[in-house]
């Protein structure tokens, strides 16, 4: 025995000694592999991940739900682009929510999630994400995980350095990337400079039912409005944009926006142009957008075209803008969970810059200007300035912060999250990503309580690293361990479209609040019914409306006759379930949309104009019960001047 | 003795019986509460749920009222008001009689309900979607036990008596204890 245990250890010995040997290589290359990565991202079957994750599917237009640590994805809520899976966009009753006033717009491109605030807090209660190509803002509801409301963005274009919100969610901001002429009008492009506009827009956030409205807008110069972020603590109040293009160029920009040594970052004291905004200010001016809401209770989205809008012309309130001189077309805007420190990612410069507000208040004070631009002062760099981190990688893009004092800043060009002491400035700490990263993420990041627990780093380029599947492959987001004083690479784990950016909440904030269903009793949906008694079909004209109701697993009625060539057949279908995670779906045969997917207490309507003689089955798409494949039923379609009356049963031999 | 009969109201304000079924695809167990005059969810929709679920195997729905609801009330009342006058005006020997009469009222109510369970669950639908034998080749019932654990296919099935059914015993037990009190009392004398 004792000898076998001899051997047994010598084996472990030698194992030892070859695995040290190889250890700096596979650690490297294998990430996961190594140490107890695996152990720390594993979370056991039936057991809850510690934080959720909202992972933007940028040109997906979708919001993704992921699980931290593990990486496992929940659900894609579907936002700016059509779902068929869910009918989003197809059904009647949400295709309302992709109206504009460019007409319906089944796709756009989804940026930066960000989760809703009350004292500089995460409180879990709604997601807003912005649509970059036809500017919108969407916000998503946390008790159902569904898009309740999506406002259109007038006097904007490339909605990009949007939807963040400030630490009580009073506003969420949404700032133009691409400047263009206010109002729009016909005019020759070559005289951009000095006549476009960047709109900056400040939309309110109703406290009890997150209602949103464009409360002003403000016409800054014509730069290019990157990125923004809310001040929180002490600069609460003030709210941070950068920008690029301050040469104001209209072509071949990668050269001629790339010309000043120094672009800005625009300062808005919000406050008081809220301020001034309540006391009258402000011009009044006609313009045409869509807000779409959705509403709960009678399952059903509204598009109301609005056609007036509050602008502001910055130099009319003394003391509300300011710029702050930051190199080299600064990308991301990231303050501090303190509010004191505004870092300038710039792009296209080799060191990070870090603006003080304290010392940004004292050069407003002392008025510390180098000049100014279309009537805005501008700060002098020095005096603002709190530090630079000095030479940390190529290509700064983004940051954010953990709970310890330390910032961890993305680099796309050398594709590696740096990590940072805030105050020293000095470097602590370095890890590749697997490839080219954009945004990064800690949980609370855009809060003054970060987690100190993980960082997720989205790439925007994978190459080889999973088994490749044909020219296009996957994106991905990279799960950190950022406990210790060295990060470690824990997980790579495929996303969704693009994932742009992201926002983390621990999961318990969050899942005490999710709806399990519908109640039937509280649905106002105007051809809902309560019960399988009022089921029934209605002729108007042409037109037909079917009340049909689901439950296992049949629907009612299942046969029904009298339905012509040339009518348009409504599907009202109630889900009348009240247990938890018990959809049913249903198709129809030819029908030119997609199927319904419908929770238990809702009601959702597809249109079906048939166009053939026949008798054509419908069926339940979702696998509800045992007799799951039973549930169906036929309509009887019948010539155009066929003199059948409609009828419909259920279970009638 | 007086407590024995207000402690029998305790039926009016918790459940007498409590039937569960408990399976892997329902983490939060179906439950039915049966009170002196109602069945009730014990989480929203849970009856509707348990009917949904027995309609595959032929069970009738669970009524939403039964003769019963009328009479168990009016009975417990009056034994309540006879419990108390008893107390008040009668010798000890009655509390005996009393306790007795609980009894037997309280036996009749559960074979009652052993009779309607019995029927629940073997009077089944001719065309039910799913039949079941037992290994003799007959129909499978699915009655729940009357008192304890049973698997029934798929699900456990938990019956128990519940607060209603604590405080009853309890007013009955108490009741005896009146009778040998009285009756010791009795004797000293």
């Amino acid at each position: 025995m004792k000898k076998s245990f001899n051997i047994l250890l010598s084996f472990v010995v030698l194992f030892g000694i070859i695995s040290c040997n190889n250890s700096e290589s596979s650690n490297k290359n294998k990430g996961a592999l190594s140490s107890n990565a695996a152990e720390k991202v594993y979370v056991a079957p039936g057991e809850y991940d510690e934080y959720y994750a909202f992972i933007s599917g940028g040109f997906s237009g979708q919001l993704s739900v992921y699980g931290l640590p593990s990486g496992r994805l929940f659900k894609v809520i579907p936002v700016f682009s059509q779902d068929a899976e869910k009918a989003w966009g197809y059904n009647e009753e949400t295709k309302p929510m992709l109206n504009t006033s460019h007409g319906f717009v089944p796709w756009d491109d989804a940026h930066h999630p960000d989760i809703s605030q009350t004292n500089g807090v995460l409180d879990g209660r709604w997601v807003f994400i912005n649509g970059n190509n036809t500017p919108r803002i969407a916000k998503i509801d946390l008790t159902t995980f569904e898009t309740t409301e999506i406002i259109e963005i007038p006097n904007s274009a490339g909605n990009h350095s949007s939807s963040f919100v400030t630490e009580n969610t009073e506003y969420v901001v949404a700032g133009t990337r691409f400047s263009v002429p206010i109002p729009q009008r016909d005019m020759p492009i070559k005289d951009y400079k000095g006549n476009f506009k960047g709109s900056l827009s400040f939309i309110s956030v109703d406290p009890e039912d997150g209602g949103m409205d464009i409360k002003f807008q403000l016409l800054m110069p014509g730069f290019d409005y990157d990125l923004s972020h809310p001040g929180r603590g002490k600069s609460h109040g003030w709210f941070f944009f950068t920008t690029y293009n301050s040469e104001e160029a209209n072509t071949l920009l990668e050269v001629n926006a790339s010309q000043n040594d120094k672009d800005f970052i625009a300062a808005v004291n919000w406050k008081k142009i809220e301020e001034y905004v309540n006391n009258g200010g402000g011009t009044k001016m006609p313009t045409n957008y869509a807000h779409n809401v959705y509403d709960e209770e009678t399952h059903t989205a509204t598009s109301t075209m609005k056609k007036e809008v509050l602008v502001i012309d910055p130099t009319e309130v003394p003391g509300a803008v300011y710029f702050l001189p930051t190199p080299k077309s600064p990308h991301g805007c990231d303050v501090d969970p303190s509010g004191e420190y505004i870092v300038g990612n710039g792009k296209l410069s080799a060191n990070l810059t870090i603006h003080s507000f304290t010392k940004m208040l004292d050069a407003i004070e002392n008025k510390k200007f180098d000049g100014e631009a279309y009537g805005i002062p501008i700060l002098k760099f020095e005096d603002v300035l709190a530090g630079v981190v000095e030479q940390p990688g190529l290509g700064p893009l983004h940051t954010e912060f953990d709970d310890k004092g330390n910032a961890y800043t993305t680099f796309f060009i050398s594709s590696e999250v740096v990590k940072w002491k805030l105050g020293t400035w000095e470097v602590v700490d370095r890890q590749p990503c697997y490839y080219s990263v954009g945004h990064l993420m800690i949980p609370g990041g855009n809060s003054r309580e970060p987690s100190g627990k993980y960082v997720v780093a989205m790439n925007k380029i994978t190459k080889d690293r999973y088994l490749p599947t044909g020219p296009e492959v996957t994106q991905s987001a990279q799960l950190y361990d950022i406990s210790g004083e060295k990060m470690e690479l824990l997980l790579d784990f495929p996303t969704i479209g693009e994932p742009h950016y992201a926002a983390g909440i621990a999961a318990d904030v969050v899942m005490k609040n999710s709806k399990k269903i519908f109640k039937i009793e509280e649905n106002k949906h105007k051809y809902g019914i309560k019960s399988e008694s009022e089921a029934r079909v209605e002729r108007n004209g042409n037109e037909v409306h079917v009340y049909m109701s689901m439950i296992r697993s049949h629907f009612n009625p299942d046969n029904i006759e009298g339905i012509k060539v040339g009518d348009k057949v409504y599907f009202h279908v109630t889900n009348l379930e009240q247990d938890y995670d018990v959809p049913h779906g249903i198709s129809m045969i030819g029908a030119n949309t997609s199927e319904l997917l419908i929770m238990p207490g809702q009601t959702e309507t597809f249109v079906w104009e048939p166009k053939q003689v026949g008798v054509w089955p419908f069926y339940c798409t979702d696998f509800c019960s045992a007799l799951h494949q039973e549930m169906q039923g036929y309509v009887r379609v019948s010539p155009a001047s066929s003199p059948l009356e409609l009828s419909w049963s259920l279970g009638e031999d | 003795m007086g407590l024995s009969a207000v402690l029998i109201l305790g039926l009016f304000l918790f459940p007498l019986w409590n039937i569960t079924l408990e399976a892997p695809q329902y983490p939060t167990p179906l439950g039915m509460d049966i009170y002196i005059n109602d069945f009730a969810d014990t989480n929203p929709h849970d009856i509707k749920n348990i009917n949904l679920m027995n309609h595959y195997v032929g069970m009738k729905y669970i009524p939403e009222s039964i003769p019963e609801f009328q009479i168990f009330p009016v009975v417990i009342i009056i034994m309540c008001v006879l419990g108390l006058f008893i107390a008040l005006k009668a010798n000890y020997k009655w509390f005996l009689g009393w306790f007795l009469l609980m009894f037997v009222l309280a036996a009749a109510g559960i074979y009652d309900f052993y009779l309607w369970e019995h029927d629940y669950g073997h009077n089944l639908d001719p065309k039910a979607i799913l039949k079941f034998t037992n290994k003799d080749g007959t129909v499978m019932g699915f009655q729940p036990p009357l008192f304890g654990t049973k698997d029934i296919l798929n699900f456990k099935a938990h019956s128990y008596p519940q607060l209603g059914a604590y405080f009853l015993a309890a007013g009955m037990a108490l009741s005896l204890v009146a009778y040998f009190v009285g009756k010791r009392f009795k004797s000293l004398n």
